[in-house]
């Protein structure tokens, strides 16, 4: 006979998984099991629901136990000539650790998602933006911009949570809010009011929304075009655009850079950005870049208050060495420069190590699969569910607190780092 | 372990005691009395030494979205100045806008021992404390900044009574984990999200239809009645505006009599006077401070050099961005809580009104008469970075090197001010006012910047050199907590400040309205806005301290 394990109810639990930091889960909880019942998507309930698989470290796919595979580590760590700390998809104190054994031991740190979010942090560094943040958009948007994103597909609740609010600050209708497409279209119908208006669509390829987005802040500007046409879209439909974003009250400019597949999407970004400061010569206007998922906020925050660097950082020197071209972790590893690679992942278990020559440790969700068996893997805990953690949302303002919902003994990214660290 | 300090010249002012040599005894991180049995363990020679308590700078950019902001945007700026790791200390990067392990560091070597984040957004508190907790060695804390929150906007248009706006602020300050509150261009940077582009102190929010004017009062009355130590802390209207001197007396003028600290004063003392339009408003200005002596301020000097200004003033940063140097800036809009704005700056000496703005800061700090009521910043990093501090002492307590420096300026702008003729010198009596006993006692610090029996043993001690600079950068040692961190200016041992806060009461029944408020309009829940305590302590190396309320608070 087992004992009947009583089921646990938790309310406004927040998800680490969305990007958008939704905190109004209703979760389940029975023994190890954990069930989203309210407010769940299509990240945040696989995320929340994946279930304990391994618990036991391995060394050479041998079972160990943890102090094993942490000297194991501390020992490729001391003979590494060139360590990379990536994936790096952890909570707060996780960021913490891993800085602080990056320091230690000479190594580079990436995020698995820096791809994407460099085409955000260039234009930063390189010109700045006029952004805003989830509740001004919630309570202020009067035309939202989307530029080649399918935001539903990356962010299911964005719509509901963000955009189509019962209440408002301001009293505004929000079925008199346009939301138009730039490049991309909608997979589904969440950006479909709540009285059926549909989202306008201005379609063109991924490779002309450079162009075509050149077009539209010229128009902004006031420059005259001669062209009728760029990458399919009329200049006439463009130059109405433009004429809306400037009448338009609190216009929101917004994308998700991981879905800007083609070279120099950066220079793209910078393009948004720059017509955002156009627009608020006389207007309002702001920039809101999506993401945020796998921890990239919070490690690139962490990351930047403790070296002064983002990700793309190496301390082989002794000090903060920031190369976002030379310590591009996939980059290094694809040309062979990495003997040792330790690999953080706590949140998704679909998230594959990359391949590579290097010596592969792993701290990973239990139940995550590799192609080749790394020389160490250690399960962690995923912060939001096994442990306490703190986490940024895609807007790099707001973090939120993340709860132990169970007990599984899983130790925290922070805990394993930080032991590497002693070892050291 | 019972230390004695022996033979050094004290400089109290928080006992009155002006350079008397006096014996100090420390134990377990407090000063205490003489041990009746005169037996102590460890010894200190400090005769001819100078001592005074650790210095606590009152406003300093330490922490938070806007300082990471400005920290992403610089790589250049850090390059010039990476630290190196140590066997004691974690790499990093100074200047402008330093990683916080190295601001730490680097406030521990000048004898700081505790510093405090005035613009804590409570939407963004969490990240705040967070950066905070990574800054070692010094005490921390933050003013929680209100006044262009909805909220409040919201309260105020609906003309709800002031125990109601005490008990926000109370609910705000004890969920955010501040020790003050702070007002930065009063419902300006709400008004810029609908689009106005000045606010003055009579002018209204086109939303809300309030001034100004009204949110100082309210917020004032709220930080009185509710007995927190630390007047309310005001960033002005105008912020920058040739002519804000005006607003400045006006805001002076219109408070009523309640406590106020003016932060960044020399940033809003202008006049449109002569060629340039821009002149000095610094005597008119002191003169009203003063008359007025409710009325505390910080000066927020400007010092020659690249910086970068991080400011919760959204609308003026953006009024700002063509100056931006190099030429890259952000702001944002905030959480229907607040906003910001970073523009990297370079002041200029032969820019004559960079030079006039130089010359306006030291003309505050000379002809302002009482150091109790005027405090040493430069708005780190917005004036210049912290690190200038030991010049920015001496430009105070030496007046030929002052005008030294003067002759060397924008020749316009030295005849445009009065600076070469003020004598006055500032003595270490005055500095260990304004830097320690002045300072605790304005951001409400019961057991710090003092050196009498009970309080902390944060205890700084200096070499009597005649270059104040080399003095103030170098000290012979620094105690933090009792703990040698700091000897003949170099780090020797790293410790972990406590985070001080106060806790003032309120009536729980304002969370019912404030959960339908974070329910409906906000992107979190109520429950998860606020800050536990736990989350202060952390991983064990965090522990809040909680200041005591003066008197006959009430909510």
């Amino acid at each position: 006979m087992t004992e009947k394990v009583e089921e646990v109810i938790r309310y406004d639990v927040p998800s680490p998984f969305c990007g958008i930091a939704s905190d109004d889960l209703t979760v389940s909880i029975i023994g190890q099991k954990v069930k989203v019942l309210e407010n769940g998507d299509a990240y945040t309930s696989p995320g929340f629901e994946t279930p304990i698989t391994d618990r036991a470290p391995r060394v050479n796919g041998k079972e160990v136990t943890l102090a094993v595979a942490v000297e194991h580590t501390a020992k490729l760590l001391r003979k590494s000539k060139q360590t990379v700390i990536s994936g790096l998809a952890t909570d707060l104190n996780g960021a913490r650790a891993a800085m602080a054994l990056a320091d230690k031991g000479r190594a580079t740190v990436d995020h698995m998602n820096s791809r994407a979010v460099f085409k955000n942090t260039l234009v930063l560094q390189n010109t700045g933006w006029m952004n805003t943040t989830l509740s001004e958009v919630k309570n202020r948007v009067d035309m939202l911009l989307i530029v080649g994103s399918d935001i539903e597909a990356g962010f299911p609740r964005f719509f509901e949570r963000i955009i189509w609010p019962e209440d408002t600050l301001f009293d505004q209708d929000i079925e008199s809010r346009s939301i138009i497409y730039l490049g991309k279209g909608p997979s589904g119908k969440a950006s479909t009011s709540p009285e059926g208006k549909k989202a306008e669509v201005m379609l063109c390829d991924d490779a002309d929304l450079p162009e075509v987005l050149s077009v539209l802040r010229a128009l902004v500007a006031g420059r005259t075009i001669n062209a009728q046409e760029v990458g399919g879209v009329s200049v006439t439909d463009l130059a109405q655009l433009a004429t809306r974003l400037k009448e338009a009250k609190y216009s929101v400019v917004t994308w998700v850079a991981s879905m800007l597949e083609f070279d120099h999407a950066e220079v793209s970004v910078q393009m948004v950005c720059e017509m955002v400061k156009d627009l608020n010569i006389k207007a309002r206007s702001s920039g809101l870049p999506l993401g945020g998922k796998d921890g990239e906020v919070t490690v690139n925050q962490v990351a930047v208050w403790q070296s002064g660097y983002p990700m793309r950082t190496n301390f082989n020197r002794g000090y903060p060495d920031y190369d976002p071209y030379l310590s591009d972790c996939l980059r290094m590893l694809k040309d062979d420069e990495v003997d040792t690679l330790l690999w953080v992942s706590s949140f998704d278990i679909t998230r594959k190590v990359p391949a590579s020559k290097a010596l592969t440790v792993v701290l990973g969700r239990s139940g995550m699969t590799f192609d080749t068996e790394p020389a160490v893997f250690i399960p962690v805990g995923t912060p939001g569910i096994d442990h306490k953690g703190r986490a940024f949302r895609a807007d790099g303002v707001v973090s939120l607190p993340l709860r132990q919902l169970r007990d599984s003994g899983l130790p925290s990214t922070f805990d394993v780092l930080s032991a590497i660290e002693q070892a050291l | 372990m019972l230390m004695k300090l022996t033979g050094g010249r004290i400089y109290d002012p928080a006992y009155g005691i002006n350079g008397k040599v006096r014996d100090i005894y420390v134990d377990d991180g407090w000063i205490v009395e003489a041990p009746s049995d005169g037996k102590v363990l460890q010894e200190l020679d400090l005769r001819g030494k100078v001592v005074m308590a650790g210095a606590i700078d009152m406003h300093t950019h330490i922490g938070g979205g806007k300082v990471n902001i400005a920290r992403t945007m610089l790589p250049e700026d850090h390059a010039a100045d990476v630290v190196a790791r140590t066997e004691l200390m974690r790499s990093g990067c100074g200047h402008a806008a330093p990683s916080t392990l190295t601001a730490g560091y680097r406030y521990a070597e000048m004898g700081y021992t505790a510093g405090f984040e005035p613009a804590i957004l409570p939407s963004n508190a969490r990240q705040a404390h967070m950066e905070m907790h990574d800054t070692p060695i010094i005490d921390k804390g933050g003013y929680v900044m209100l006044g262009s929150d909805d909220y409040l906007l919201r309260m105020m248009a609906a003309n709800n009574d002031q125990e109601s706006i005490n008990n926000y602020v109370a609910w705000t300050i004890t969920h955010s984990q501040a020790i003050g509150v702070k007002v930065v261009n009063p419902g300006g940077i709400n008004a810029f999200k609908f689009n106005q582009r000045k606010l003055d102190l009579d002018e209204k929010n086109s939303f809300y239809g309030v001034t100004p004017r009204e949110i100082l009062l309210r917020l004032a009355r709220a930080v009185k009645e509710l007995g927190i130590p630390h007047p309310l802390h005001v960033h002005g209207c105008n912020l920058g505006v040739p002519g804000n001197m005006n607003t400045t007396l006006d805001t002076m003028n219109g408070i009523e009599g309640l406590p106020m600290h003016m932060t960044h004063i020399q940033f809003h003392s202008y006049g449109t006077e002569g060629d340039y339009k821009f002149s000095s408003g610094a005597a008119e200005i002191a003169e009203a401070i003063n008359r007025h002596k409710n009325i505390t301020v910080d000066v927020g000097q400007i010092l020659f050099g690249q910086t970068v200004t991080a400011s919760g003033d959204s609308m003026h940063q953006h009024a700002g961005h063509a100056h931006a140097h190099p030429n890259k800036w952000v702001t944002m809009d905030i959480e229907c809580d607040a906003g910001c704005g970073v523009l990297p700056f370079k002041y200029k000496d032969q820019s004559y009104v960079n030079a006039l703005q130089w010359m306006i800061g030291l003309e505050t700090f000379l002809l302002v008469e009482d150091p109790w009521r005027i405090f040493l910043t430069t708005d780190h990093p917005n004036g210049a970075p912290f690190t200038s501090y030991p010049h920015l002492i001496r430009l105070l307590m030496d007046k030929t090197f002052r005008n030294e420096v003067l002759s060397r300026l924008h020749p316009e702008a030295q005849k445009a001010s009065r600076l070469a003729s003020i004598d006055r010198e500032y003595s270490l009596y005055e500095i260990a006012i304004m830097t320690r006993a002045g300072a605790a006692k304005l951001v409400g610090l019961a057991d710090r910047g003092h050196l009498g029996v009970g309080g902390a043993a944060d205890i700084t001690v200096y070499t009597d050199h005649a270059d104040r600079e080399k003095m103030f950068s170098k000290p012979d040692y620094v105690f933090k907590d009792g703990r040698i961190v700091v000897k003949d200016g170099d780090l020797i041992d790293v410790t972990w400040g406590t985070t001080h806060v106060v806790k003032p009461d309120y009536d729980k029944s304002i969370e019912t309205s404030l959960k339908v408020y974070f329910d409906k309009y906000l992107t979190m829940k109520m429950g998860n806005f606020k800050i536990s305590d736990d989350e202060i302590v952390d991983d064990g190396r965090g522990s809040l301290t909680i200041q005591p309320l003066h008197k006959g608070g009430r909510i």
